[in-house]
């Protein structure tokens, strides 16, 4: 409220103001588009098609299981970041960003040689134990770690960062072992950065399309994820491809708003 | 000092935007009718490069745009309004979806047709020996999606040959499927005669004699809407001319009649 009423003395500037509409229209026009064309009178049958139900099961189930492994090993990395004096610190955290500005297609590319069955790594898991990630649902959880990764450990690291290092401190000269002082001091102080890092991820391997094409493949069931599907919609149907957009939409909407209520609601006013 | 500042800022984004949006949104207004845009099936990829050569070295000043995709891609990008000269389809369904539109400017002529084969990596790791081999539980396989011409006529074959087994993946259109199998990621998929020899060495191919029962029709036609219709006319000579049907027949694609 403050806020508003500071910037009230004077005229609005046309040169701010004419911009900020004009960025507003680009990110809601899209959206807008995507509602006036939607097949709105056979949204019912469309919505009870089996492929849109099995993409969307695979969509969150895949999200959430990302997510799931990007905190097991986003959190000890972002520690290691923040919170210890590991020798080449800087060159570490900004390799943890490069997926964050690789296309993902890249991305893709990059998991095949690495864990394709020619890869360097994925020769050796096919060879000594029989396992193969490419065309997996399982793949399309590693490629969806790869792109979310990121997002974690900078939110938490940042977290990390800002909350106070001398409550550790604290915690072990009153005896608690450095991993005591991780689980009952450290990480519950960091809980709203986990908690914002972990909403970031999900959300980006909610969307992941390029590197699970590329690695994971398509095929409806195991690996055609809801970007997937709607690309693949888009070669038939144009129609169905709106569907499953607005689908999807909905779910990160929702996912969101259910989310930062909750969040905001222990930290705002 | 300030005011005079923001102006220019402000103009030079304008006039930055403006000289984009130009050439970004119509090549052809830029360019006036010197290219010659066509959207053709993935299949085609490597006949239509060498085509575009002889096509450019007859006409002085013309640049061939070549855009490779999934047939059913591209004519839905044809329908959503993409600015194309041309349009080449891999088999005479996904044209005929165009054509209903409205959006050729004269009926789609066939200048080829497709079978499919069976290839697999070059040391073939499956020891896959024939299509049956597909119903091995331990091969991993791979098949263009069932809105793509090469899924339809994959999706045929199958079903005669009875394999029961499903592909580990559906990829989008006939090169992405090739390209699985020559990076070894898979042990076997089903693309063209014509893809197979694209590949060469990199793969082994098996005949798979039921393909014959299921051949595709590559069809062309001009667009409505193109930028020049006798340089696409001229195009669409070019293929269907001894030399370019020589070019075709040269990439295993079989005749048109």
């Amino acid at each position: 409220m403050t806020d508003a009423g500071r910037a009230a003395t004077g005229r609005l500037p046309w040169q701010l103001l004419v911009p900020a509409v004009v960025g507003l229209a680009v990110l809601l026009l899209p959206l807008v588009g995507l509602l006036v064309r939607a097949p709105w009178s056979t949204l019912p049958q469309r919505l009870a098609d089996p492929t849109v139900r099995e993409a969307l099961q695979l969509s969150l189930m895949t999200a959430t299981a990302a997510t799931v492994c990007c905190l097991f090993v986003g959190i000890p990395l972002a520690w290691l970041l923040a919170r210890t004096a590991v020798p080449g610190r800087r060159l570490i955290r900004a390799l943890v960003t490069v997926p964050l500005v690789l296309p993902p297609v890249v991305g893709g590319v990059a998991l095949l040689t690495a864990f394709g069955r020619q890869g360097v790594a994925g020769e050796w898991l096919d060879t000594w134990f029989g396992i193969r990630l490419p065309f997996t649902t399982v793949g399309v959880v590693v490629a969806q770690t790869f792109v979310a990764l990121p997002f974690l450990v900078l939110a938490v690291e940042g977290a990390l960062r800002s909350a106070d290092a001398r409550f550790d401190d604290l915690a072990t000269t009153l005896g608690a072992t450095r991993w005591q002082a991780f689980r009952r001091v450290t990480l519950p102080l960091a809980a709203p950065g986990v908690l914002a890092g972990a909403v970031l991820a999900w959300a980006r391997a909610l969307g992941e399309f390029g590197a699970t094409i590329t690695f994971a493949g398509s095929f409806p069931g195991t690996t055609r994820t809801m970007p997937l599907a709607v690309y693949n919609a888009l070669n038939s149907d144009f129609d169905s491809a709106i569907l499953l957009s607005l689908v999807l939409l909905t779910v990160s909407i929702t996912v969101l708003v259910v989310l930062r209520e909750r969040w905001t609601a222990g930290v705002g006013p | 000092m300030t005011a005079l500042r923001t102006w220019s800022v402000v103009a030079a984004v304008l006039s930055l935007l403006v000289a984009a949006g130009c050439s970004d949104d119509d090549p052809a207004a830029s360019g006036g009718s010197d290219t010659l845009t066509i959207l053709a099936a993935s299949s085609l990829t490597d006949v239509f490069d060498v085509l575009a050569d002889v096509y450019e070295q007859e006409h002085e000043g013309v640049e061939v745009r070549l855009t490779y995709d999934s047939s059913s891609t591209l004519a839905e990008q044809v329908i959503q309004g993409a600015p194309t000269d041309i349009l080449a389809t891999a088999d005479e369904g996904t044209m005929q979806g165009v054509v209903d539109e409205g959006l050729t400017a004269s009926d789609p002529v066939v200048f080829a047709r497709n079978i499919l084969i069976l290839v697999t990596p070059a040391d073939n790791p499956a020891d896959i020996a024939s299509i049956e081999g597909l119903n091995n539980p331990d091969v991993d396989w791979a098949v263009c999606v069932p809105d793509a011409p090469c899924g339809i006529a994959s999706e045929e074959v199958l079903g005669i040959v009875n394999v029961t087994s499903e592909p580990v993946t559906e990829e989008a259109n006939v090169r992405d499927t090739l390209t699985k199998v020559t990076a070894g990621e898979v042990d076997a998929g089903l693309v063209y005669v014509s893809d197979a020899q694209a590949a060469g060495d990199d793969v082994q191919s098996i005949e798979v004699p039921e393909a014959s029962q299921a051949i595709n029709a590559d069809v062309i036609a001009p667009l409505d809407g193109a930028a020049d219709a006798e340089l696409s006319q001229d195009w669409i000579d070019l293929v269907t001319s001894d030399e370019g049907q020589q070019a075709l027949e040269g990439y295993g694609f079989l005749p048109a009649s």
